[in-house]
């Protein structure tokens, strides 16, 4: 058994994850490119190992087409199993759109509860790797901003095991949404079989300053922000929303309450992005308690470049997360 | 279709009250929408009633079907209860999905009416999944994936086939080849004579079969659907039809061409069955007479019970967008 004290990578926190998960319900099975063993289990390794466990009948490597796989995903779903689809890269989702939005999002609303489409999409993301313009696209808003499907992504190994088993036994369509880079982060194993609930944001770091509102990979780019800040006896009190949609609006407005200041970090295109919904709710819900303007970080609207300067400037930075505090603090 | 076998009086009876009760339900629809008791929009699949009618009588209750919008006939067949097709017709609580879907996403999954797509093509990728289901729980179940010409030419047509080839899923998809996409007549937007012929890009039999013919159509479907039930795969079958009352109902259809459409309408699969079975001696004229006002009273009461029934409540906008609390 894993001691507390183990560390792991979020690869394996993923892997175990459906790992474990299809241990427990036979109905959960694998669709994606490349991913069983004869093909490496993925591209980053994700699910190596599971189809030589759970057989390839299970576990299946799909041709590049990701219409009819995130369609198979959702005709098994009706059919009573737990499929979870993985789309290479998010921005591959793109070709799925109809399945996705016009399908799996609706089809409970459509059919008056009849069906139900209990799919998880895994994608992953990320800029920092030049991969430029059609590979490193964060698009969780486009998923947030239909009705019917939920949103989630994670900030440690033990957090990606928890949020995606709830998203694998949910009922409802989830995107997944994993990170490139912040696939070798390592940290504590999780306890085998925990799951952390949609739809609940955890504030990772209490303070009575500024809240900052972050998710995914970020989190951890706010801590670090909080540890410069409280040496100046500054507390950041950071939210991780965990489920971006819907996202736990009681949570955010009861820190921001307290702390009278908002600021939200995010790595996607700032322009009708996440934090412009969370904005437009906190500024309206709590005027009277706002002691600054509710600030944002996010990227700029232009297609992830291609040139190292020019990615870096596109990026999101710790640098950028402390100027907008500081803005929040004047 | 060199396969002429003459499947059993049951059979045929059977095939003959399917698609009977189908026209009979396009021609009440057509009724209404005209006279304004029900507006709607409403995508008439009067002429092609044969296909789904010989489908229909090779699957049990527990297959299922993904159809589109064009799709009345094929759920009706299926055996979709009438009073709840109406009820969702007319958007009201009493509708198969609340009134929450309307005529272009019917589903009732009693009946294996999985699916209903207002998007071209998206039928059969969702048809696969439920395949992939019954594959994976050796169910002996099929599923059968509607379509018209149209899907054929776009994305989803192409990557289902090849998926449920290379995993030899139980499923039939039927196109129904009416002719027209949209505006467009199938030979401006298909590169091919034949959409069958498609199927051997992909592995699987396609057969080619005159849709308006039940005895054809019942071997093609027979065919097919057994093949998909003994685990051998998918097949790829263009029936060949044509719909007599336009893309959408009310359209002037200026685009189409008036002889050949005079032509099909004269030449209406559905009396040239019914004669056919009086004169092989399978039926009397007077039972088919029976069962037709029989069908035709029955839907009546079904379009009455769901103009009077209730509109669903408002709080329906929050239900069933997200499941109910698991936890």
């Amino acid at each position: 058994m894993e001691s507390l004290n183990t560390q792991i990578t979020t690869v394996e926190a993923i892997n175990s994850a459906l790992a474990d998960a299809m241990t427990i319900e036979d109905g959960i099975i694998l669709l994606g490119e490349d991913v069983a063993d004869p093909e490496e289990g993925g591209v980053a390794g994700v699910t190596r190992g599971l189809s030589t466990r759970f057989g390839d009948s299970r576990v299946r490597s799909t041709p590049i087409s990701e219409q009819a796989i995130v369609g198979a995903g959702i005709g098994a779903a009706m059919a009573g199993m737990r499929p979870v689809v993985e789309i290479m890269m998010m921005n591959f989702a793109t070709v799925a759109m109809d399945m996705i939005v016009n399908h799996a999002a609706k089809l409970r609303f459509m059919s008056g509860g009849q069906t139900q489409v209990p799919l998880t999409i895994r994608m992953a993301t990320g800029a920092g790797l030049s991969t430029a313009g059609q590979h490193a696209d964060y698009l969780e808003a486009w998923f947030a901003h239909t009705a019917g499907i939920k949103v989630v992504t994670y900030s440690s190994p033990a957090e990606a095991y928890g949020l995606l088993q709830s998203c694998i036994f949910d009922n409802d369509p989830c995107i997944f949404i994993e990170n490139f880079i912040a696939y070798a982060q390592k940290g504590a194993a999780p306890e085998k079989n925990s799951r952390i609930p949609l739809g609940k944001a955890n504030i990772v770091r209490a303070g009575k300053h500024v809240t900052v509102v972050c998710y995914g990979p970020q989190v951890g780019v706010a801590l670090a922000v909080a540890e410069k800040f409280s040496a100046e006896g500054i507390e950041l009190e950071v939210v991780d929303l965990r489920t971006i949609s819907p996202w736990d609006k009681a949570t955010v407005l009861e820190s921001v309450k307290r702390t009278g200041r908002l600021v939200i970090n995010h790595e996607a295109v700032k322009a009708f992005g996440v934090g412009a919904e969370i904005a437009a709710v906190v500024q309206q819900e709590l005027w009277g308690d706002l002691v600054a303007p509710v600030r944002r970080v996010g990227a700029p609207s232009c297609p992830v470049p291609y040139s190292r300067p020019l990615e870096l400037a596109f990026m999101t930075s710790e640098a950028d997360l402390e100027n907008e505090i500081r803005l929040a603090l004047k | 279709m060199a396969n002429r076998d003459i499947p059993n009086q049951e059979i045929l009876l059977e095939m003959y009250k399917k698609s009977a009760l189908a026209k009979i339900n396009d021609e009440n629809a057509r009724r209404v929408i005209m006279n304004g008791s029900l507006p709607m929009i409403y995508y008439s699949p009067r002429g092609q009633e044969i296909i789904p009618a010989a489908i229909s009588v090779n699957l049990n209750d527990t297959d299922s079907i993904c159809t589109i919008y064009r799709g009345m006939h094929d759920m009706v067949c299926k055996g979709i209860p009438l009073e709840k097709l109406w009820g969702e017709y007319a958007g009201k609580s009493t509708g198969t999905c609340k009134g929450k879907g309307g005529p272009m996403h019917i589903t009732h999954p009693e009946t294996g009416c999985m699916l209903t797509t207002g998007i071209v093509g998206s039928s059969l990728p969702i048809a696969n999944g439920l395949a992939l289901s019954y594959q994976i729980k050796n169910e002996k179940k099929v599923c059968v994936a509607y379509f018209g010409d149209a899907a054929s030419n776009i994305g989803a047509f192409h990557e289902a086939l090849n998926m449920a080839s290379i995993w030899k899923l139980p499923v039939v998809f039927v196109c129904q080849n009416n002719r027209y996409g949209e505006h467009t007549k199938f030979e401006k937007a298909t590169s091919v004579a034949k959409i069958s012929d498609r199927a051997s890009a992909y592995g699987m039999p396609g057969i080619h079969v005159d849709g308006n013919d039940p005895i054809a159509m019942y071997n093609a479907a027979k065919t097919a659907i057994d093949r998909a039930r003994n685990g051998e795969g998918p097949t790829l079958i263009e029936a060949m039809t044509f719909r007599f009352y336009g893309h959408v109902f009310g359209d002037q259809d200026g685009y189409m061409d008036k002889e050949e459409k005079s032509k099909a309408m004269a030449d209406d699969p559905i009396p040239r069955f019914r004669a056919w079975l009086i004169e092989q001696a399978y039926a009397s004229e007077k039972s088919l007479t029976d069962l037709e006002e029989g069908f035709d009273k029955q839907v009546k009461e079904a379009i009455a019970s769901a103009l009077s029934a209730p509109w669903p409540e408002l709080d329906e906008l929050d239900i069933d967008v997200l499941a109910a609390a698991q936890h």
